[in-house]
């Protein structure tokens, strides 16, 4: 389980998160709505614990254990995973290497690569020159590699062309455990109260909704949670009266 | 020859135009004799350990050829394979006259007081060549070794691809593992024939109070190409090089590829140029050069002296932790119609590259290996597996250090 309580954090100086109160139980997704600027990425960036979110308040709890101020690394090794909007560029490195890193070197990375159709950049620099959707089957492939059990998405649907907008989100809803499959030992019930993975996903246009299917949905506004609900609810909400109405929910 | 010694003697108090002076009196040059060993294998073992950081392999294995000399004396010279000679350069000058055709013929006698001393005080070092149309398919190991303290080592070497050949060279240059003040000078003199092909890396594995001053200029003709490798991670106290080629052949081709680690304490002054002297010609310079407390000069000149040639030139620097990293790179474009590039860069790791990693659950020091690494794997096309493997090596080896 994640809780997330009464979290402030600020960015140099300015505050970029006010009082959040979050909790993910084993086995939720939630998704994460908000306008350009609202802090949704800095959220996930301060659950992965990067230190230029400097926490002034709160704290944030995984497993049972307070990781505030844990380095990366060790949530890393906790189970947290990151799918990054604009991972950065590393020469030298071939993403061969950087599955097995993510795997921690017990892997066929080249099976996994298949599953997101990205055997034939196995051996480029992590990165170097890929596309939008390119980048985000490698960050779907690390964290397939890394298996965590908390997964922060941010807007994997970014930049994703439509033929590959379905591999992206069924790969998701694979590593969340949303997937559907004719199993004949488990009934989908069973499966579904099995689940363990959690999730918390950005996204912008939606469209990851029509691929995995999420328990709630969060609004963040100004730095601020101001609203839970039914996430196709608040995401049609927005499609209709757009983020404007959200700052009568935030007084 | 007495030619070459009186305008050696003439420059003989003439400082180096770059780079810092060097007392040459202060170091011996009187003659260490050594048994000449007909089989390799029989190199003490202290010595094989040592060479072998430097890339050379006592069991020859996947070698065509091996020329080893300890201090002032050879200690081996041998060829494997038909078509190459591997021939000590004293014995040479004694028995061909072919090599006068070479001899001080790239690399002028009287460029400064260590081009000097080479021909005044010649120790010994090789003549490597590949005779024309052969195709050495194993590397040619080379290694220059010193044990001697104190002593100045003057070497003089001659590497002769002949017209439609192939040839791969790997030369270590390495100490004893208890040496620490000693010199070396060496002249490398580069002849690439036309459709010949000459790879040539050099592992510079160092003592802490070793200068070094290397003197080399290579040639290649039409259709020919000479990749030179340069990888040097160990602690020295001051190496300056400046290694030349000219391209004189339409559609001659020159690489130069430089690994460098900067220890504390270190002078790096380390250039490469390529002159573009006929139509079609190519050149690219690659340097990459960290720093974890030396001072590092990274030289790169191109000159276009023809339309029609194409040139880039990359360095990059990485400054992790104090010394300093100084790129120089220069463009000369001399006529319309020369297509020439450069890009440099200094800087440190990329924090969010580390964090990056660090998310995937590595340390940060695992990270910053990583990305280090990275750093320094640059692909070389054209080289054979076993140097790569020489060369990852050498990297491996070194970020253990580094770190």
């Amino acid at each position: 389980m994640l809780q997330i309580e009464d979290l402030q954090v600020k960015l140099g100086d300015t505050e970029i998160l006010k009082h959040i109160d979050l909790e993910i139980n084993p086995g939720e997704t939630h998704v994460l709505f908000g306008p350009n600027g609202s802090g949704k990425t800095s959220l996930l960036m301060t659950i992965m614990g990067y230190p230029q979110y400097r926490v002034t308040g709160g704290k944030i709890v995984f497993k049972g254990e307070e990781i505030t101020n844990m380095p990366v690394n060790e949530r890393a090794q906790l189970g947290i995973g990151l799918s990054y909007q604009r991972p950065p560029t590393i020469h030298g490195v071939k993403m061969k290497q950087m599955v097995q890193i993510c795997a921690k070197g017990e892997v066929d990375a080249e099976t996994l690569a298949e599953k997101v159709n990205f055997s034939e950049f196995m051996e480029r620099d992590i990165n170097a020159g890929f596309s939008g959707g390119e980048i985000k089957r490698s960050e779907l492939l690390q964290l397939m590699a890394q298996d965590p059990d908390l997964l922060l998405f941010d807007e994997p649907e970014s930049g994703v062309d439509l033929e590959n907008i379905s591999l992206i989100g069924n790969t998701i809803g694979k590593l969340l455990q949303r997937d559907f499959k004719l199993n004949a030992g488990k009934t989908q019930k069973e499966r579904r109260n099995e689940r363990t993975k959690m999730g918390l996903i950005i996204t912008h246009t939606g469209f990851i909704l029509d691929y995995v299917t999420a328990d709630k949905g969060q609004l963040l506004y100004d730095g601020m949670l101001t609203c839970t609900s039914n996430p196709r609810e608040i995401f049609k909400c927005i499609s209709e009266v757009g983020y404007g109405e959200c700052i009568r929910c935030a007084i | 020859m007495r030619d070459l010694d009186e305008k050696a003697l003439q420059a003989k108090e003439k400082k180096a135009a770059i780079g810092p002076d060097i007392d040459l009196d202060s170091y011996r040059s009187e003659p260490v004799p050594h048994d000449y060993l007909e089989d390799i294998g029989a190199l003490s073992e202290a010595d094989k350990k040592q060479m072998i950081l430097a890339g050379v392999d006592a069991k020859e294995m996947e070698r065509s050829g091996s020329f080893v000399q300890k201090d002032t004396s050879v200690l081996h010279a041998r060829s494997k394979q038909e078509g190459l000679e591997v021939i000590p350069i004293k014995e040479a000058l004694k028995q061909y006259d072919w090599i006068e055709d070479y001899y001080w013929k790239l690399v002028a006698v009287d460029t400064d007081k260590y081009t000097a001393r080479v021909q005044l005080d010649l120790h010994n070092g090789y003549v490597i060549r590949a005779l024309p149309g052969s195709k050495v398919f194993y590397p040619v190991q080379a290694c220059l070794y010193l044990e001697k303290e104190g002593l100045g080592q003057n070497i003089h070497n001659i590497v002769i691809a002949e017209e439609g050949s192939e040839l791969h060279i790997i030369t270590g240059c390495a100490t004893a593992a208890h040496l620490r003040r000693g010199l070396h000078v060496g002249i490398s003199e580069f002849y690439v024939k036309k459709d010949a092909k000459l790879s040539f890396t050099m592992i510079h594995h160092w003592a802490e109070e070793m200068m070094v001053r290397a003197r080399s200029v290579g040639m290649v003709e039409e259709g020919g190409l000479l990749l030179n490798n340069y990888i040097s991670m160990k602690p020295v106290k001051s190496v300056q090089m400046y290694p030349t080629t000219h391209l004189v052949g339409k559609g001659a081709v020159a690489r130069y590829y430089s690994l460098l680690v900067g220890s504390p304490g270190a002078e790096m002054d380390i250039g490469g140029r390529i002159v573009l002297k006929e139509a079609d010609t190519r050149a690219e310079i690659v340097s990459r050069a960290i720093t974890n407390g030396g001072n590092i000069i990274a030289r790169g000149d191109m000159v276009g002296e023809v339309p029609g040639v194409k040139a880039h030139l990359e360095c990059r620097g990485l400054i992790l932790n104090k010394g300093t990293i100084h790129a120089i790179p220069e463009l000369e474009g001399k006529v319309d119609g020369v297509e020439m590039s450069h890009e440099a860069a200094v800087g440190k790791i990329a924090q969010e590259e580390i964090f990056y990693l660090m998310s995937r659950g590595m340390s940060e020091d695992e990270a910053t290996a990583t990305i280090v690494r990275g750093f320094l794997s640059v692909d070389i096309p054209g080289l054979p597996p076993q140097l790569k493997a020489e060369i990852d090596r050498a990297v491996e080896h070194s970020d253990k250090d580094m770190m």
